[in-house]
């Protein structure tokens, strides 16, 4: 893989794969806190995984090693930008896992609630009742013309 | 001029910062935050100018040539879509100042929020001007850290229900977008995007296709397309409405800017656009069966806007220039009418009390303006000529016509068949909210709708017909934008003048 021949070493290979693996399983679980674990060790699966990429050697700092023989340090700077970024957004989950706690006693991701209802209303096979309108004219007041006031024959005109 | 690129992503964190300081002075903080959106639009503007006369703007950060160096670029796509959404979050953050004026309680921005909003301008802003694979993955970052903020606001219980999945799912793409980075680089040794073009083309085509699917997934997940959008309905309603109409306008669209530029620049041709085109036809319908079914107005204009994503990936798939240039056109024109719909359904929450279309009624009656600022956007999305949302249906459903084939065809038709549904969808809450017998949902007095929010959401709706107006010299920038990138060479040659190292 490296220039110099060496490959990235199994272990480390195999570590990526066990973090990642562990990681997608328990993004699958329903309650926040194993989701949150989850991300860690997923996060750290793929910091890992940069490392990879980039070559294996010694410090890269001038003067310390020739050149040809220094590691890379792209990866190593990505993997410091990411691990304060996951280190972040762990953070503000680990706050929303609490308030959700706070709030409701659980931590458990529900269903969306209109997303319920529809489910609902389509097991009973029915329409939303707004799209059946309700009411015609006649419902509305002032679409409906009043009814013209009942003419009263009076005694004196008309058919005498 | 090139010193002027880093300006809209330097301002607002600038602002943001000085916002979090004078959190104690509401009036001080809403000053600065307007002054440095409009500082960011003006700069957009030139910048804009400046890249349709002399081609890409570039600037090596720091002063370290590029392929070391960090490069932010501004081609005739990055700045375009640098206007339309410096434009559209500077109306957008004056709605949310009426609103902060006019109520206080449970929709009532904090202190927090300024600062937020303008870290999430940065982050948008620094994603359409990355030149660097990383600094793209840096950008969205940025900004989904902001919108984590603002999509929790309060911390309510629905809203820290709906936050949740937002937040894991956002996550989860951001590994897989870190994952695809760290691969690329890997593969190739660098993450420059004008290097990589090149870098890329050398690759055996397994490992190219590999690449291009987990960036294609990543991305796909932050613009919503079918497969990957469940989790956009179910997130942005519950949100305060100016933080879902920004994210709405925006998020999907840098997901969808993020293909576009993968697509064109790092991986152009190749096997994926067949599967873009069935995802984009399946993402039109899928999405505007949704919004049929919703009983609620901001539920359903999300579900539209996942329809719309289609149209854009659709162009997208096609590669062809016109269909490249139809797709441009269509993600400016949905930025802002998208944006526009959800700011009205905000108006309509504050004048009626909900959104909920059951116990809504008569809104044309009772406030005929917020039914004209209604429908001059709804049948613009639907696509009723002569408004821009036709323009740029028309543009892609020729593009598809001459591009000939079976899948092509398919997609006009599923393309006609979701316009057609939008007219349905946008006529039926036309009809429910603001045409039967009045019914409003609170019982209060007449509130009157603040000036600002009102004037906010006029000035959108004019900038949705100044697009209709303007669409001429529009399809120019944006045909000679996709000419571009189909072209490679200005990009490349703009980022390294001397050749590619």
């Amino acid at each position: 893989m490296s220039a110099n021949g060496t490959g990235p070493s199994l272990v480390l290979v195999l570590a990526v794969g066990v973090l990642v693996g562990c990681g997608v399983t328990l993004l699958l679980e329903r309650s926040l806190t194993r989701i949150l674990l989850g991300i860690i060790l997923l996060g750290n699966g793929v910091n890992l995984l940069i490392l990879l990429g980039g070559r294996p050697g010694a410090p890269p700092v001038v003067g310390l090693s020739p050149t040809d023989r220094m590691s890379d340090a792209v990866p190593q700077a990505m993997v410091l930008t990411s691990i304060v970024i996951t280190f972040g957004l762990t953070a503000f989950l680990l706050a929303v896992g609490y308030r959700s706690w706070y709030l409701t006693g659980d931590d458990e991701v529900p269903d969306d609630l209109e997303d319920r209802q529809i489910v609902r209303r389509a097991e009973r096979d029915e329409v939303a009742t707004s799209d059946r309108g309700g009411e015609g004219a006649n419902g509305d007041p002032e679409q409906v013309d009043p009814e013209p006031a009942r003419r009263r024959l009076r005694r004196g005109d008309g058919a005498g | 001029m090139n010193r002027l690129l880093p300006l809209p992503v330097v301002v607002p964190l600038l602002g943001a910062a000085l916002t979090l300081v004078l959190g104690r002075w509401p009036r001080l903080q809403r000053a600065i935050s307007v002054g440095g959106l409009a500082t960011t639009l003006a700069v957009a503007a030139v910048l804009l100018v400046q890249a349709y006369r002399h081609g890409p703007v570039v600037l090596a950060i720091g002063g370290w040539p590029p392929p070391v160096g960090i490069v932010l670029v501004a081609d005739q796509l990055a700045a375009l879509m640098l206007v339309v959404s410096a434009a559209v979050t500077l109306c957008v953050l004056l709605y949310s100042i009426g609103q902060g004026q006019a109520d206080i309680g449970e929709n009532a921005p904090i202190t927090i929020y300024h600062p937020t909003y303008l870290v999430l301008t940065a982050g948008v802003t620094n994603a359409f001007l990355a030149g660097d694979l990383f600094n793209l993955f840096v950008g969205f970052e940025i900004l989904l850290a902001a919108s984590f903020v603002l999509i929790t606001l309060g911390g309510t219980e629905t809203r820290i229900r709906t936050g949740s999945t937002y937040v894991v799912v956002s996550i989860l793409s951001s590994m897989v977008f870190l994952a695809s980075v760290g691969l690329v680089y890997a593969a190739t040794g660098t993450l420059n995007m004008a290097q990589l073009a090149e870098r890329l083309d050398a690759l055996p085509g397994g490992v190219r296709l590999a690449l291009q699917l987990m960036l294609l997934l990543a991305f796909g997940v932050k613009a919503a397309v079918f497969p990957l959008s469940a989790w956009l309905p179910d997130s942005y309603p519950t949100a305060p409405a100016p933080v879902t109409a920004v994210f709405a306008g925006l998020l999907t669209k840098v997901g969808v800017y993020a293909i576009i530029r993968t697509e064109t620049l790092l991986f152009p041709g190749g096997q994926v656009g067949t599967l873009l085109l069935v995802v984009a036809g399946l993402t039109m319908l899928i999405g505007i069966l949704g919004a049929v079914a919703q009983s609620d107005m901001k539920r359903l204009f999300s579900f539209t806007l996942v329809s719309h994503i289609g149209y854009m990936i659709f162009g997208v798939g096609l590669s062809t220039l016109a269909g490249l240039s139809g797709a441009i056109f269509y993600v400016v024109h949905h930025i802002t009418i998208q944006t526009t719909l959800f700011l009205v359904a905000g108006l309509v929450e504050v004048r009626a009390g909900s959104t909920d279309l059951r116990r809504l009624g008569g809104l044309a009656r009772v406030a005929p303006l917020l039914g004209v600022l209604f429908f001059v956007p709804a049948m613009n999305l639907a696509g009723v000529p002569p408004l821009s949302g036709f323009l740029g249906k028309l543009g892609l459903l020729q593009a598809g016509v001459a591009a000939g084939g079976a899948l092509p065809a398919a997609l006009v038709a599923a393309g006609t068949a979701t316009s057609l549904l939008t007219l349905y969808v946008a006529s039926r809450v036309w009809n429910i909210a603001f045409w039967r017998a009045p019914r409003l949902a609170t019982a209060e007095p007449t509130v009157r709708l603040p000036t600002l929010m009102v004037g906010a959401t006029v000035a959108l709706v004019a900038l949705g017909l100044a697009l209709t107006v303007a669409a001429g010299p529009l399809f120019d920038v944006t045909a000679d934008a996709a000419a571009d990138l189909r072209d490679r060479t200005p990009y490349v040659r703009a980022v390294f003048p001397g050749g590619t190292p």
